[in-house]
């Protein structure tokens, strides 16, 4: 029989299909089952943060960081606090320093928990996801009870956290770190041996470190490829460098690996909630300076200098000297860094920000050369995509 | 061997001669000032060279200063895994100056440029896909420029008779509310960080 020629054909995946993770729209041209090129259409849920931003004070900055990755809030601020801090050239009492640790390494939780279960309900596991939700949602009453947001926390600020922890919520947070392992062990029964989840992931979207780096990689994505790197260890910021914990490191940068690295990853977050819960140091819990940190509410009531540092904080904010830096912090997906610049006056000059799933979603079309269809799916869940940081 | 950062402006310096129009340091962070016909080149030694290996292209951006001339600065900020280290390059360039892509030695790139380009208009040589990224289908303007207003120029509805989405004029129901907080006793204009000026410009800069 004479062989026919196929014609490529051009295929929309997206914008609304749930495994394309919220907006992504792909045009995929397809040999077949094979993909052949993908192209990633982005910015349809671009909300001009960065514009935003220039036009507010630094302390009404903060809450547009929590909408930019909204599985992991806090780790978005901690990086533009850390970034203002170091404009302002303050440093932070110790109880702050560990506060924001601990709250980090939740929102690393939050985010490698809700990750792996959608990952595996994309390649068509379930049961991950009903399981896993029940574990977020604990982890986000203790944000809310730290702050009383459960999602947009807005309690990393410049110049350390906004309320203290209330009496009780540490032992809690204890009482469930010790059985989280638990759930940790059940989920990885259903996936890490699973037979499908191993065929849909295990060199599906592999690369080496050399590409890894050409194409910007970092955080989980990058150590699934076998480069042992953590901001947390090599450029430690607030309590890192007081923590101890592992880097996992994979060896083929495959989804499978990214999978084990994240799975691995809870569980080092683990280890350092419990530092932080057992070597808490006392004191305040933001800087003593009534220039950059509010006065607490009490005072407010009764003295009439905090009555007018709190207005002026609230209308006018703080002034930030000139200066400009690049501040990155290891947030859950990746690198996330901001790039501000500041003019000497309450409000940004510029901040860029720097998402760590912009940088892997735009290898998309790399990794997923060659691979069929469904594995585009398995490649999107894997790099841990999420539109609110990738289109800002 | 791993040198300090004043070290490694030196070294850098020594190794690419002219190419270098400005070295700072400031906050601990090392800041190279570029003439953008030297880019690549600037760019292909500090990936190469044994003591920079700064193999990472972590983020390209643009900075909008419409009182300077040249009015946009690219900046690079670079990662070396090897030294752990960071470096910032700084490239001036104008609306009408295209700057070399530096696609060739980053794939990473890619995006980053056609972000600059969708936002500030900034034009990348060689760059072989320039199209808008972040904005919508058929915009129009650079968003992130200074000079284009917070509201934008149309908003966008549905339109229940024509069963289609229409874009309009922007209509405020409420004025932008700005207020000035510079204190008239300590200068009227904001100071911006003046070291980054290039070198061919005189100080035009608000200072």
């Amino acid at each position: 029989m004479a062989k026919s020629e196929i014609k490529n054909y051009n295929l929309n995946f997206g914008p609304q299909h749930p495994a394309a993770h919220g907006v992504l729209r792909m045009v995929l041209e397809m040999d077949g089952e094979v993909v052949d090129r993908a192209d990633p259409h982005i910015g349809l849920l671009h909300r001009g943060t960065e514009k935003l931003i220039e036009h507010k004070t630094y302390v009404q900055a903060v809450p547009y960081f929590d909408r930019l990755d909204y599985v992991s809030p806090q780790n978005q601020e901690h990086a533009f606090t850390l970034a203002t801090e170091k404009l302002l050239g303050i440093e932070l009492p110790p109880r702050a320093k560990y506060l924001r640790v601990l709250f980090a390494e939740i929102g690393r939780i939050l985010n490698h928990n809700f990750n792996i279960c959608a990952f595996a309900m994309d390649i068509g596991a379930m049961t991950p996801m009903l399981w896993g939700f029940e574990e977020r949602e604990i982890l986000m009453e203790f944000c809310e009870r730290v702050c009383g947001a459960r999602l947009h926390m807005n309690y990393f600020r410049p110049g350390g956290v906004a309320y203290d922890m209330p009496d009780g919520l540490a032992e809690d947070i204890k009482v469930w770190a010790d059985n989280y392992p638990t759930f940790l062990d059940d989920l990885e029964t259903l996936l890490t041996e699973n037979r499908i989840f191993k065929q849909r992931t295990v060199d599906i979207g592999g690369l080496t470190p050399e590409q890894a780096f050409d194409w910007g990689y970092s955080g989980p994505n990058l150590r699934a490829a076998g480069v042992p790197w953590d901001l947390r260890k090599s450029q430690p910021y607030d309590a890192y460098a007081e923590m101890d914990f592992d880097i996992p490191v994979g060896s083929h940068g495959d989804c499978y690996d990214r999978y084990l690295v994240r799975m691995h990853e809870m569980r080092e977050s683990l280890k350092i909630i419990h530092q932080c819960l057992d070597n808490m140091p006392d004191g305040p819990c933001k800087v003593d300076n009534n220039k950059v940190s509010p006065p607490s509410r009490g005072n407010m009531k009764s003295s009439m200098e905090s009555l007018i540092h709190h207005f002026k904080l609230f209308s006018e904010g703080f002034h930030v000297p000139a200066g400009e830096t690049y501040t990155a912090v290891e947030a859950p997906k990746g690198e996330f860094a901001v790039f501000l610049i500041s003019d000497g006056t309450n409000k940004p000059y510029r901040c860029k920000i720097r998402a760590p799933g912009y940088v892997h979603l735009q290898s998309a079309e790399f990794i997923s050369k060659g691979h069929m269809l469904a594995d585009v799916v398995a490649n999107v869940g894997a790099l841990d995509i999420v539109f609110g940081e990738i289109d800002r | 061997m791993d040198l300090d950062l004043k070290e490694l402006s030196e070294y850098i310096t020594n190794g690419l001669g002219g190419d270098i129009q400005s070295t700072s340091i400031e906050l601990d962070e090392l800041v190279l000032t570029v003439p953008k016909d030297s880019i690549i080149k600037v760019m292909t030694y500090l990936r190469d060279d044994a003591n920079c290996q700064f193999k990472q292209m972590m983020d390209i951006c643009g900075v909008d200063y419409p009182e300077r001339d040249p009015r946009f600065c690219v900046v690079y900020n670079m990662l070396s895994l090897k030294h752990n280290r960071r470096v910032r390059i700084k490239v001036w360039t104008n609306e009408d100056e295209p700057v070399p892509s530096v696609i060739s030695l980053f794939s990473s790139a890619n995006w980053f440029e056609r972000e600059a380009w969708d936002m500030f208009g900034i034009y990348f040589s060689g760059h072989t896909d320039l199209r808008r990224l972040l904005s919508d289908y058929g915009f129009e303007g650079h968003p992130l420029r200074k000079d284009f207003p917070l509201t934008g120029y149309v908003e966008v509805r549905y339109d229940d008779e024509q069963k289609r989405i229409v874009y309009e004029p922007v209509k405020l129901t409420q004025d932008f509310r700005t207020f000035d907080f510079l204190s008239p006793w300590e200068g009227a204009a904001p100071l911006l960080p003046d070291n980054d000026q290039s070198g061919d410009s005189e100080d035009k800069g608000a200072s």
